[in-house]
């Protein structure tokens, strides 16, 4: 039989298994291969809270899937056309998501009778027909790897758990990635483990090995390099992107950064990434609960550092009192807050974008602060920097949100040029600004630029000009603590209009409607850039006119928002959440922006944001 | 080096504990000391959190934040870790520090991070208007314990020497001398200091202490520890403390024992063990209770220890940029 190559645009592909199978480990090597190769690709891997759940559970099973192609793409591709399932929970959990007629391999080893009725299958889906709208392909990869593995002095209980490398090896024969890459790969993360390094490579061979002489595919696909703008790119994950944006936040401010943080999922990377990063004048701290990260990070402010925090869900809950301080003080604070499902500790590793109205009103006393988003995983680099030039330039916490599945998403990223980046002035004051009755001089820390409202700041240090600060009020200028009723008036208005000011230091929002005649509006902010563009595009190709903007900042809005907003006769507001922007935009505008919300721990379909406009065509 | 005296410390606010309230006197005492420190006002800092105590720094006229609640701990480790330049001082109340603080206090101990913990201890919430305190004794009777309180109290010696405190001392607010020899030994000290100071609230704890350090009661019941010297007390240097099978240590009559059985202080043990039970001596401030430097060892400090694996990845990887940062990075380009 010869072997028919075909070449295809674009693939989806799901990699399911229990937890322990590794399944997040060949996906992400499956996406490195085709990132290098030169594909355009989104990832969205999706695993379970727990490290390894019962066995064979369909509580275990982990995924991940990617999208491949030779064009642009924005979402991690909506249904999978080829899923690969290593035992029955992950065949079962993934099932209804692979496309009609799509590819569907299964390690039929697996499907004893203990695992099939441990994945709560009456009857084995391999033998009673249910899976006959589907090209099933049964491979025996567990006795494959093990008979593969002999001569490597593995023992077979550690060769068998090689067999998601033999899945990545006839997966990268199926659609032709290159071969020696993903070889040196494997010898280089696995060096200091000899046994494992062969086992590994002999399933992976071995795997490609079958795929091209087992006679049981008819074809194996190309999908052709993108055509991508010139430049150096990476492949990068949004917590990377960010850990490189608060490194690079805090050279161009020429800050020291002090990270302060607690781990918790899904932001524990972030800390991961920048400990590492000793030699680009950060250190991180773990402290021992997520209240003392933020003040440590806030600590590290008062004495001229930046001042970062990285936490999600109930950490966040843990930081408000903090923040509150440093709304009070005004010093700069950044808290990346890595959205996760709640409340309480919810879906700790499902996406959410609950935390919106969290961020903006999540403390007591009137004390707003501006809030940022970050919209695909290589934009979390530029957010970081943008949320950082705030906090740094207005003595202020800034909260940024990204959410999970940004944070574990893949794209990539056409690195920045390093010349348009700007640097961060952080001004802090050296002279003393104040003179004394008595003709002294002395440092008030609270007398303000004018027209930003921006404090002056004074680090220790500085001689001459001590001085104290603290979360009583405090009286303007001097900041002498006061109790005087309209002092108090005067500085929750000074304070609120900084944070408002900030308005005529932020980009306009971008409109996308290419014939200026749309009548409706989707509106989104943050991880639903990529599935909002992918539904525009959509309803673009059946001709319907919609317009898109995403908002980079949520507080303050842009100033041209307003006008935009006024200009569409319909707004929608997709989130997931119940509606949180729409509440903001309602109450802001006083418009009728409609909520288009999804709860469900994953982001929206391309194709739910399409039929959800098609819908509201129709229905009005 | 600048030379100054008390004035130069006090800053211009007017100091507003009630009139007889203990912290006049610790204040009175830092800023005595300060000018023989030998540092200078602008590196210095206190940071407090909240309570009656925690109004420290707005008295000093030095650099200070007044924080949050039980938070000072955390927001000085930040600071400390990243100005290791300063001379940081934390001022903390018993419920500040071992109520809703009492995890930052006792990883701040543990970190050995260089900040010097002054907290002042009256057994009451004193802001708030006087409830019991972690370190109120059992039967107390609060505001919010009118039957007693039913709990024991945390002995704060003894639990800074559970959390690997390396410098754990005790004063009180009637002895200037000695308050400011328990801070200059803090400040010679690197690493984490604990300082608890016997702090009278006249208005709603008054007279906690009065049984130990009113003056006729303090040659009886207060044991002076000094290193390298046998501990002895007693208005007629009658008492002694000894170690014991039992106990670990324990006060017997000077005539009862021998010259050598008695426990000579030596606060550079490395193993707390002694320190500890030295602690216990007393039930609490209401018989022989030591007061003095209880543990004084030397071991890595936080702060340095970062520093010095940012040195060597200095050293190893030279100073980074944001084109260091990102060509480190597995890339492919497109022409
Ligand atoms: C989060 C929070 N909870 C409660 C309070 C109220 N509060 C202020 S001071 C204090 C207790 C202070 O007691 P202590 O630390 O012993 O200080 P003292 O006043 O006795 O010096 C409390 C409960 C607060 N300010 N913040
Ligand atoms: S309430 Fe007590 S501790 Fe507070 S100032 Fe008055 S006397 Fe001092
Ligand atoms: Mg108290």
């Amino acid at each position: 039989m010869t072997i028919k190559h075909e070449a295809l645009d674009r693939v989806v592909i799901r990699f399911a298994g229990d937890s322990g199978d590794g399944m997040q480990l060949t996906g992400d090597r499956f996406t490195e291969s085709s990132a290098l190769f030169g594909n355009d690709l989104s990832t969205f891997p999706n695993f379970p809270a727990e490290i390894r759940a019962p066995a064979g559970t369909i509580a275990g099973v982990s995924a991940f899937q990617v999208h491949i192609s030779d064009h642009d793409i924005l979402t991690p591709g909506d249904s999978p056309n080829v899923l690969v399932a290593m035992n029955p929970a992950a065949l079962k959990a993934n099932i209804s998501d692979l496309e009609q007629g799509g590819i569907l391999i299964v390690n039929s080893d697996s499907f004893d009778d203990r695992s099939l009725s441990k994945a709560g299958y009456e009857t084995n889906p391999l033998t009673d027909d249910s899976l006959k709208r589907y090209s099933v392909y049964e491979i025996p990869m567990t006795s494959l790897t093990l008979e593969a593995t002999k001569d490597t002095g593995a023992k077979p209980r550690d060769a068998e758990r090689s067999k998601n490398f033999f899945a990545l090896g006839l997966i990268s024969w199926m659609y032709n990635r290159p071969y020696d890459e993903t070889i040196n790969w494997i010898n280089k993360k696995y060096e200091n483990r000899e046994t494992v390094l062969q086992s590994n490579l002999a399933a992976y061979k071995a795997g490609h090995a079958f795929g091209e002489t087992a006679e049981l595919f008819a074809s194996n696909y190309t999908v052709a390099p993108a055509h991508f703008e010139k430049g150096t790119y990476t492949n990068i994950t949004g917590n990377h992107a960010t850990a490189l944006g608060v490194v690079a936040a805090g050279l161009l401010s020429g800050m020291q950064v002090l990270l302060g943080t607690y781990p918790i999922t899904p932001a524990s990377d972030i800390l991961h990434e920048l400990s590492k990063l000793k030699n680009f004048n950060v250190k991180t701290f773990q402290a021992e609960d997520e209240i003392a990260g933020v003040g440590a990070a806030l600590g590290a402010s008062y004495g001229g550092a930046l001042g970062v925090t990285t936490t999600s869900g109930p950490g966040v809950d843990l930081k408000s009192e903090t923040l509150g301080l440093a709304i009070s003080l005004e010093l700069p604070l950044l808290l990346i807050d890595v959205q996760r499902a709640g409340p309480s500790t919810g879906l700790p590793t499902k996406t959410e974008q609950s935390d919106l109205l969290l961020a903006m009103y999540g403390r007591h006393g009137e004390a707003p602060l501006p809030v940022v988003a970050a919209s695909t995983p290589s934009d979390c680099f530029e957010a970081v920097i943008e949320a950082a030039r705030i906090a740094i330039k207005y003595r202020t916490p800034v909260i940024l949100l990204t959410d999970g599945y940004l944070a574990n998403g893949a794209e990539p990223w056409l690195l920045p040029d390093l010349t348009k980046l700007q640097p961060i002035e952080p001004n802090f004051s050296k002279e003393f600004n104040h003179e004394n009755k008595d003709g002294s001089k002395s440092f008030y820390p609270y007398i303000r630029d004018p027209k930003t409202l921006i404090r002056q700041m004074a680090l220790p240090g500085t001689p001459g000009l001590e001085h104290r600060i603290g979360g009583l009020e405090k009286s303007n200028e001097s900041g002498a603590v006061s109790y005087d009723p309209l002092n108090h008036e005067l500085m929750v208005s000074l304070r609120a209009h900084k944070i408002e000011g900030i308005q005529d230091d932020i980009s306009d929002a971008v409109v996308d409607d290419p014939t200026s005649d749309a009548k409706i509006l989707l509106l989104g902010w943050g991880s639903t850039y990529g599935s909002i563009a992918a539904g525009v595009r959509r309803l673009r190709a059946r001709d319907k006119k919609v317009a898109h903007v995403h908002l980079r900042h949520l507080n303050p809005f842009p100033k041209n928002l307003e006008t935009i907003l006024k200009k569409y006769e319909t707004v929608i507001v997709p989130e997931i959440n119940l509606g949180q922007l729409s509440k903001l935009i309602r109450s802001k505008y006083l418009i009728d922006a409609k909520s288009f919300s999804k709860v469900q721990g994953v982001p929206f379909k391309a194709v739910e944001i399409e039929k959800y406009v098609l819908n509201f065509v129709e229905e009005n | 080096m600048t030379v100054t005296t008390r004035k130069d410390w006090a800053s211009d606010q007017e100091v507003r504990w009630c009139p007889g309230c203990g912290d006049y006197s610790i204040l009175a005492a830092v800023q005595l000391l300060m000018p023989e420190l030998g540092v200078e006002r602008e590196n210095t800092v206190f940071i407090s959190g909240i309570g009656c105590a925690a109004r420290f720094p707005y008295y000093m006229n030095t650099y200070g934040v007044h924080s949050i609640h039980g938070r000072a701990p955390a927001f000085a480790t930040g600071l400390a870790l990243t100005r290791p330049d300063l001379d940081i001082w934390v001022v903390t109340g018993d419920g500040d520090s071992l109520s809703i603080g009492g995890n930052h206090l006792i990883h701040a101990l543990r970190r050995n991070i260089n900040i010097k913990i002054l907290m002042f201890n009256n057994q009451i919430y004193g802001l708030t208007k006087g409830q019991y305190s972690p370190t109120s004794e059992y039967g107390k009777v609060t505001k919010s314990t009118p039957f007693g309180s039913v709990l024991s109290p945390f002995n704060p010696i003894s639990l800074a020497l559970g959390a690997e405190g390396t410098f754990v001392a005790r004063t009180h607010d009637m002895d200037r001398n000695h308050m400011m020899e328990m801070m200059r030994r803090a400040h010679l000290h690197k690493g984490a200091s604990l300082i608890e100071i016997y702090q009278n609230c006249n208005v709603f704890n008054d007279g906690a202490f009065s049984e130990i350090t009113s003056k006729d009661k303090r040659a009886d019941n207060l044991i002076n520890l000094v290193d390298g010297e046998p501990i002895i007390f007693g208005a007629n240097s009658d008492k002694c403390v000894v170690l014991d099978a039992e106990q670990g240590v324990r006060v017997a009559d000077r005539s009862s024992v021998t010259e050598d059985e008695i426990l000579i202080h030596n606060s550079k043990r490395q193993k707390p063990a002694i320190a500890f039970a030295l602690s216990k001596l007393a039930s609490g401030p209401h018989e022989p209770t030591p007061i003095g430097v209880f543990r004084d060892v030397e071991q890595h400090e936080y702060s340095e220890s970062l520093q010095h694996q940012t040195e060597d990845a200095l050293n190893k990887k030279g100073s980074g940029t944001i084109a260091n940062l990102l060509s480190s990075l597995p890339t492919w380009t497109v022409n």
